[in-house]
C-alpha cells in the first residue's frame, strides 16, 4: 500500500501539480516527496502492487502453495481450510488474495476485526504465485480482467452507484468512515483501480460482498470511473478541499483560521502603536 | 472574623450597611482614589514627522495595489474562462476572480485601518454619559401626555368600548393563523393512514435500486447487501421519493444456523435471506453500514447499531425500535417476492403509534 | 482652548450645496451633531459584534447574487450541464441550477463558497461575542433587553444557515431534512401533524425547498435586520460599556469618536473581514454538492453531520442512550427525541434569560457601564465556563465518527466518553474556573499590596534578608481594586414581618453566588504595608 500511494499521488501531484503552480512552496515539497518517493519506488522494484498477471502454470502454483504454507498456514491453516485464527481460504479466489496481500493487509500483524493496510510484504510475481494456488483450492473470484480496470466507463452511473452502495460507509467523495467497534472502511482515492475491483468482487473482512449478479462488471467499472473522476479531476474543484469529510472540517477550519485571524485583526486594530 | 493570608479580611456585609438600591454590592469605604485617565503616550508617527510621511506613502501605495488588484480581477474574470469542455477550468477562474478580489479588499481595509492607528488623531475623547431614565420633567410630561390622551378619549373610562376593541383585534389574525391549514392540503388524506403504509404488497417483486431489475434468489450470496425497492416504483410519475423514503429495503443472507429468528416470523425469511427496512427508526436516515462479519446494521447519522441476527433489535445509539422486517418468498420464477407490506409504519415514531402492530 | 476650525469643503462648492439641499429637507445637521463625535472605547474584544455583522454584510451581498441564479424549485429535471458523473441524473431543478451557479457561471462557484464561509464565520463570531458579552457582565442593566434581543439573532442566524444549506436539495442537506422531519414526528400531539404541513405532505414532498427559499431570503433576514437595528439602536443610546480603569467610570466614556477615528477602524475591519472570506473562499472548496448528488432517500454519506453551528443538536441526539420510548395512554412517547429536544430547549431558555436571573439574585438595580474582569465575577464566570463545555460535549458529539476513524477509538467508546462529559465536564469546569478565579483575584491583590516580587534578594547590615519588591503604579491599582465586590445577602424580615421562601431561596443563591470572595484592597492596607516596609 505504502507504494501504492506513492504511485497514485505521483499521478495525481503530475496533474495538480499544473493547478496549483502558483503555489511554489507547494509543488517544491510536492516535487521533493515524489523524487524520493520515486527513488524508492526504483530502489524496491518488486514491490509495486499491481494486479497479479494471470499467469497460471504449475510452477506458480507449487511456488504459491510453499509461500501459503510458510506464510499464511498458521492462521488459514494447512491447505487453507482454516483455523481458530483465521478462516477458510478455499473458495474465496485469487482476486481475495491479489487484494488482501497486494494491499499489505494479509499477512496480518494481529488478529482482529479491521485489518489495516501496511508495507506489502510480497513481491508481484509472489503475490501472484499466492493467488493462483488459493484459485486452485475451488472456484471463486478471479483477477479481474484489464477492460474493466481503465477507468473509462459512465462516470454518472458509477457515481450513482457508488453513492447508493458505497458511500455509507467510505463516503460520498471516497474519504472513507467509521464502522462499529473501532473498524473503519478505508479511504479509496489511492487505491488501485484492481484492487478496487477485488474489494467489491470478494467482500474483504466487513465489507459485503458485491458479487456479479449485485453489480456487474460493466457496473464495478463505472464506479471506478466515478472514484477516479471525483479524485483526479474536481477533487479540488473549488479549492483545497480539507479532506473532503464535510462541515466537520470545515466548521473546524472556520474556528481554527477563520476565528483565529478575526482576533488576529481585531488585537491589531484595537492597539495603540508606540 | 477570618483572616485571609494576604491581609483581607472576609466577611459578609450587614443588610444594613448597604443602600437598597445596590442589593449584593458591598460599596467601598476606603478605596482608592481615580488617578485619571493616563497621559497620552506618543506614537513615533506622532513624535517624528518624517516617519509620518513614510507610512502615509506606504499607504498610499497599498491603495494603488488594491486598484490593481480590482482591475487584475476583472481581467482574470475573462482571462480565465469556463470551457465547458474542461470542468478543471472553473478552479482556476474561481482562484483568481478570488484572490484578485479579496487583495483588492484587504489592501483598503489594511490602509484604511492603518490611517487610523497611525497617522489619525490618537488623543482620548471623553463623553458624559446620562442616566438612562427620562429626566423628572420629561417623564412628567410624558405622563401627562398620557394623561389627556386618556382624558380626551375615556379609553380609561369606556370600558366595554375599550375592550371590545382589544378583543376584535386580538380575534382579527385568527383567520389568517386558519388560513395555514392547507399547507398541508386539507383534501389530501390522513397522515398517519399515509404513514402507516407503503408500497409493498403480497407478491411484488423486490427490484434493485436504482436498475429496477428483479433479485433472484440465487443472486444473493451469503455476505451480499442488496439496495432494494419495490418493483414499479422507479417508473412512478409523481410521489416517487415520498414512495421510496418508505419502502427502501436492504437485502441480505446470512448462514441459516445465525439466525436466531423469533418463532413468529420464521417464515418471513427464506433460506437465510431477510429484508430489513432501511428507514432508521430513530430519525429515519437510511440505515445502510452492513458489516459482514459481525452482522451489525450501522446507521450513520446518530450511529444507532441493529443486529440482523436478531431481527435488527438496537444495541447502540439513540433508536428506541427494532427495524421492521419485510416478510418475503421466491415466486415460481425464483425472484424474491413480498409476502405483504411492513406489518407496522416504517421510520421515525410519532405520536399515534401503536405498540400492536407486530404478529 | 477652542480653536473653531474652518469646513472642510469650499462654501461655494458642490458637497457644501448638496449638503444644504440635504438638510434642508431631512434635518441631518442634528444627526451630525448627536453622533458625529460620539465616543467608542477601543478594546479588540468589543470588536467581536461589529465582525458578526461584517460577515452579515458579506452574506447579503453575496446572498442577492446567488438569487438572479438559483431556482428553489423541486420540479424534476434530467441534468445535462459540465459536470459528468451527475450527467443525466434526475434531480431537482433547485440543485441543477446550484451546479450551474457552481460549473457554468463564472464567479459562480466563487461567490456560493464566500457565501457559505460567510455563514459559518457569522454564527462563530456571534457567538464570540455572546461569550465577551457573558464574561464581562456587559447584559446588566440597562443592557438586558439588548442581550435577548441579540441571543433572538443568534437563533435566527443558525436558522438562516439551516435554511440556507438545504436549499440545493443535495444528499447532506436532504438528509438533514429527513433528520429534522423524524424529530417533529417524534414530539407529541402536534408532531405528525407539523411534520405534514411543514413539508406539504409525505416527506419529501415537493414544497419544502421553495418555502425554505421563502424564510431564508425574506422571512429571516427581515426579522435579522429589524432585530440588528433595535440592537444597534439600542446600543447607541445605552453606549458602550468599556473596562473599569483610570478615569474611567461609570457616569462618561472614554475611547474614539466616530468621527474620524471609529469610522476608520470599522471600515477598514469591514474590509478585512470581507478580504478575509474571499480569501478562504478562492483557495477552500466548501459544501461540494457535487459529490453529494441529489437528494434520494436510499444512499447517505458516511459522515453525515450538518453545518457546525447545529451540530449541538445534532451531537445532542446521538448522546441519547438506546430504547427511551413507551406506550403510554395508548400513544407513543418518543423520549429519544423529547429528552434532547427538552435539554436543548432548556440550555438556551436559560442562557436567555440569564440577565434576569442574576439581576434578581443580586438585586442590584443601578446601572452598570464599567465591564467586570471575568476573574472579579467567580461565579458566573464558572456558570459560563461550564455551560460552553455542555454546549461543547453536544457539538463534540455531533461528529462522534470521524472522532472515531482519525484517533482510532471505537464509536462506542467515544459517544460514552462524552456521555459522561456531559455531566461530569461541567461540574468540574464549573470547580475549576471559580478556584482559578479566587485565586486570580487573589494574586492581583497581592500585587496591589506588595507589588511585584522582582527576584532581588538584598541583605540588610543587621542580617536580615529582603526581596526588593517594586510597588505597582498608581493606574495599575486602581485597575486592580475598582470593581464591584458583592457579598451574600443576610435575611430580614421584610415589611410584614416574615421572611418569605421566595426571600430565602434568593438569599441561598446569593450565597452560592458570592460567599467565597476576596475583598478589594484598601488603603488602610496599604499604608499599614507600606508602614511595616517602611520601618527596614
Amino acid at each position: 500500500m505504502f507504494n501504492a500511494k506513492k504511485a497514485g499521488s505521483a499521478k495525481r501531484a503530475r496533474r495538480t501539480q499544473r493547478r496549483r503552480a502558483p503555489f511554489a512552496t507547494a509543488a517544491l515539497l510536492g516535487a521533493g516527496l515524489i523524487l524520493t518517493g520515486g527513488a524508492y519506488t526504483a530502489i524496491d522494484q518488486g514491490t509495486r502492487a499491481s494486479a497479479a498477471t494471470e499467469s497460471q502454470s504449475a510452477e506458480t502454483v507449487a511456488r504459491g502453495e510453499a509461500l501459503f504454507q510458510s506464510n499464511c498456514a498458521t492462521c488459514h491453516g494447512m491447505n487453507a481450510v482454516g483455523t481458530a485464527n483465521g478462516p477458510s481460504l478455499i473458495g474465496v479466489g485469487a482476486a481475495a488474495v491479489d487484494f488482501q496481500v497486494g494491499t499489505g493487509r494479509m499477512p496480518m500483524q494481529a488478529n482482529g476485526a479491521q485489518a489495516p493496510v501496511k508495507p506489502v510484504q510480497f513481491t508481484a510475481e509472489d503475490t501472484n504465485a499466492l493467488a493462483q494456488y488459493v484459485a486452485t483450492l475451488a472456484p471463486g473470484p478471479g483477477i479481474p480482467e484489464k477492460e474493466y480496470l481503465q477507468a473509462d466507463g459512465d462516470a454518472a452511473r458509477g457515481a450513482e452507484l457508488f453513492r447508493i452502495n458505497c458511500a455509507m460507509c467510505h463516503n460520498v467523495a471516497a474519504a472513507g468512515g467509521a464502522l462499529t467497534e473501532g473498524k473503519f472502511a478505508p479511504n479509496l482515492q489511492q487505491v488501485t483501480p484492481a484492487h478496487l475491483y477485488e474489494a467489491m468482487a470478494t467482500g474483504p473482512q466487513n465489507m459485503p460482498v458485491f458479487n456479479d449478479a449485485n453489480l456487474t462488471p460493466e457496473d464495478k467499472r463505472d464506479i471506478i470511473t466515478a472514484i477516479r473522476w471525483q479524485t483526479d479531476v474536481t477533487g479540488n474543484i473549488g479549492g483545497y478541499n480539507l479532506g473532503s469529510l464535510g462541515p466537520v472540517s470545515e466548521g473546524l477550519f472556520i474556528w481554527v483560521f477563520g476565528i483565529g485571524s478575526v482576533i488576529a485583526m481585531t488585537v491589531w486594530l484595537a492597539t495603540r502603536p508606540n | 472574623m477570618a483572616e485571609d493570608e494576604h491581609g483581607g479580611e472576609l466577611r459578609t456585609a450587614h443588610s444594613s450597611d448597604r443602600p437598597t438600591n445596590v442589593g449584593t454590592a458591598i460599596l467601598p469605604h476606603d478605596g482608592f482614589e481615580d488617578p485619571g485617565v493616563e497621559p497620552h503616550r506618543h506614537r513615533i508617527t506622532d513624535a517624528q514627522p518624517e516617519r509620518a510621511k513614510a507610512t502615509e506613502r506606504v499607504l498610499i501605495i497599498l491603495f494603488f495595489v488594491s486598484i490593481a488588484a480590482s482591475i487584475f480581477a476583472i481581467v482574470a474574470y475573462f482571462a480565465w474562462p469556463i470551457d465547458r469542455n474542461d470542468i478543471t477550468s472553473v478552479r482556476a477562474n474561481n482562484l483568481w476572480l478570488g484572490l484578485g478580489i479579496a487583495l483588492a479588499m484587504l489592501s483598503i481595509g489594511i490602509g484604511v485601518a492603518s490611517w487610523t492607528k497611525y497617522l489619525m488623531a490618537d488623543h482620548h475623547v471623553i463623553e458624559a454619559r446620562h442616566t438612562t431614565r427620562g429626566k423628572p420633567a420629561t417623564r412628567a410630561r410624558a405622563v401627562e401626555i398620557f394623561a389627556t390622551a386618556n382624558e380626551e378619549s375615556g379609553f380609561g373610562r369606556r370600558t366595554l368600548l375599550r375592550n371590545s376593541a382589544i378583543a376584535a383585534l386580538v380575534a382579527l389574525p385568527l383567520p389568517g393563523i386558519v388560513t395555514l391549514r392547507d399547507l398541508y392540503n386539507g383534501n389530501n388524506p390522513d397522515p398517519v393512514s399515509e404513514l402507516s403504509h407503503t408500497m409493498w404488497a403480497a407478491g411484488t417483486r423486490l427490484v434493485r435500486d436504482p436498475s429496477g431489475t428483479p433479485v433472484k434468489a440465487s443472486d444473493v450470496t451469503i455476505g451480499s447487501v442488496f439496495h432494494i425497492v419495490p418493483e414499479g416504483l422507479l417508473e412512478l410519475e409523481h410521489g416517487m421519493l415520498e414512495a421510496k423514503a418508505k419502502a427502501v429495503v436492504l437485502l441480505m443472507r446470512l448462514p441459516q444456523e445465525q439466525l436466531k429468528e423469533l418463532p413468529e416470523r420464521k417464515s418471513w425469511s427464506y433460506d437465510g435471506i431477510v429484508a430489513y427496512s432501511k428507514v432508521c427508526t430513530h430519525v429515519g436516515c437510511p440505515v445502510a453500514l452492513y458489516e459482514q462479519q459481525t452482522h451489525h446494521l450501522l446507521c450513520p447519522c446518530h450511529q444507532s447499531q441493529f443486529d440482523v441476527t436478531e431481527h435488527c433489535k438496537v444495541i447502540f445509539g439513540p433508536a428506541a425500535r427494532p427495524l421492521p422486517q419485510l416478510p418475503i418468498a421466491v415466486d415460481k420464477d425464483g425472484y424474491l417476492i413480498a409476502q405483504g407490506d411492513f406489518s407496522e409504519p416504517v421510520g421515525p415514531s410519532f405520536w399515534e403509534r401503536r405498540n400492536d402492530y407486530n404478529a | 482652548m477652542t480653536t473653531t476650525l474652518k469646513a472642510p469643503v469650499r462654501e461655494d462648492g458642490f458637497i457644501a450645496g448638496f449638503a444644504n439641499y440635504i438638510d434642508e429637507r431631512t434635518s441631518i445637521s442634528g444627526a451630525v451633531k448627536e453622533f458625529g463625535r460620539k465616543v467608542f472605547p477601543d478594546h479588540w474584544s468589543f470588536m467581536l459584534g461589529s465582525t458578526a455583522m461584517w460577515a452579515f454584510v458579506s452574506i447579503i451581498l453575496t446572498g442577492t447574487f446567488l438569487t438572479f441564479f438559483f431556482d428553489p424549485s423541486m420540479a424534476h429535471t434530467t441534468y445535462e450541464g459540465s459536470y459528468l458523473p451527475l450527467k443525466g441524473m434526475a434531480m431537482s431543478t433547485a440543485m441543477e441550477s446550484t451546479l450551474n451557479i457552481s460549473f457554468d457561471i463564472r464567479g459562480g462557484l466563487l461567490i456560493r463558497q464566500v457565501h457559505h464561509w460567510s455563514a459559518l464565520l457569522f454564527v462563530a463570531t456571534i457567538g464570540l461575542h455572546m461569550l465577551r458579552i457573558f464574561f464581562t457582565g456587559a447584559f446588566r442593566k440597562p443592557r438586558e433587553l439588548n442581550w435577548v434581543i441579540g441571543f433572538v439573532m443568534f437563533i435566527l442566524a443558525m436558522a438562516e444557515g439551516f435554511t440556507g444549506y438545504s436549499l440545493p436539495d443535495d444528499l447532506l442537506s436532504g438528509n438533514g431534512l429527513r433528520i429534522i422531519d423524524g424529530m417533529v414526528k417524534g414530539i407529541p400531539f402536534i408532531g405528525t401533524w407539523i411534520s405534514f404541513l411543514l413539508f406539504g405532505g409525505e416527506f419529501p414532498g415537493d414544497k419544502i425547498v421553495g418555502r425554505l427559499y421563502s424564510l431564508h431570503i425574506m422571512i429571516l433576514p427581515a426579522l435579522l435586520i429589524v432585530f440588528l437595528a433595535l440592537h444597534l439602536a439600542l446600543m447607541v443610546i445605552n453606549k458602550h460599556t468599556q473596562w473599569a480603569g483610570p478615569g474611567r467610570t461609570n457616569q462618561n466614556v472614554v475611547g474614539d469618536p466616530v468621527l474620524p477615528v471609529f469610522a476608520g477602524k470599522a471600515i477598514g475591519e469591514m474590509m478585512i473581514v470581507l478580504g478575509l472570506l474571499f480569501t478562504i473562499a478562492s483557495l477552500f472548496s466548501i459544501n461540494p454538492i457535487w459529490n453529494y448528488g441529489p437528494y434520494d432517500p436510499s444512499p447517505v454519506s458516511a459522515g453525515t453531520q450538518p453545518d457546525w453551528y447545529i451540530g449541538f443538536a445534532d451531537g445532542g441526539l446521538r448522546l441519547v442512550p438506546p430504547g427511551l420510548e413507551t406506550y403510554w395512554l395508548n400513544h407513543t412517547w418518543s423520549f429519544s427525541i423529547i429528552l434532547p429536544l427538552a435539554v436543548i430547549g432548556l440550555f438556551i431558555i436559560t442562557v436567555m434569560v440569564y440577565p434576569f436571573i442574576e439581576a434578581w439574585i443580586t438585586g442590584d438595580k443601578r446601572e452598570h457601564h464599567l465591564l467586570d474582569r471575568p476573574r472579579n465575577a467567580p461565579t458566573r464566570t464558572a456558570i459560563g465556563v461550564a455551560g460552553s463545555i455542555f454546549y461543547a460535549v453536544m457539538w463534540a458529539a455531533a461528529s462522534s465518527d470521524l472522532i472515531s476513524t482519525h484517533f482510532r477509538a471505537s464509536m462506542e467508546g467515544i459517544i460514552h466518553t462524552l456521555q459522561a462529559l456531559l455531566i461530569l465536564g461541567p461540574v468540574i469546569g464549573y470547580f475549576l474556573t471559580k478556584r482559578i478565579c479566587l485565586g486570580l483575584q487573589k494574586r492581583a491583590r497581592s500585587l496591589a499590596l506588595h507589588g511585584i516580587e522582582t527576584g532581588r534578594v538584598v541583605r540588610l547590615p543587621h542580617g536580615e534578608f529582603l526581596e526588593v519588591e517594586v510597588p505597582v503604579d498608581d493606574y495599575e491599582r486602581w485597575t486592580i481594586t475598582n470593581y464591584v465586590d458583592q457579598g451574600p445577602i443576610m435575611l430580614r424580615p421584610n415589611k410584614d414581618g416574615r421572611i418569605t421562601g421566595g426571600m430565602r431561596f434568593r438569599a441561598a443563591l446569593s450565597r452560592w453566588f458570592f460567599e467565597d470572595r476576596i475583598e478589594p484592597l484598601t488603603k488602610t492596607e496599604l499604608e499599614k504595608a507600606q508602614h511595616e516596609h517602611g520601618h527596614h
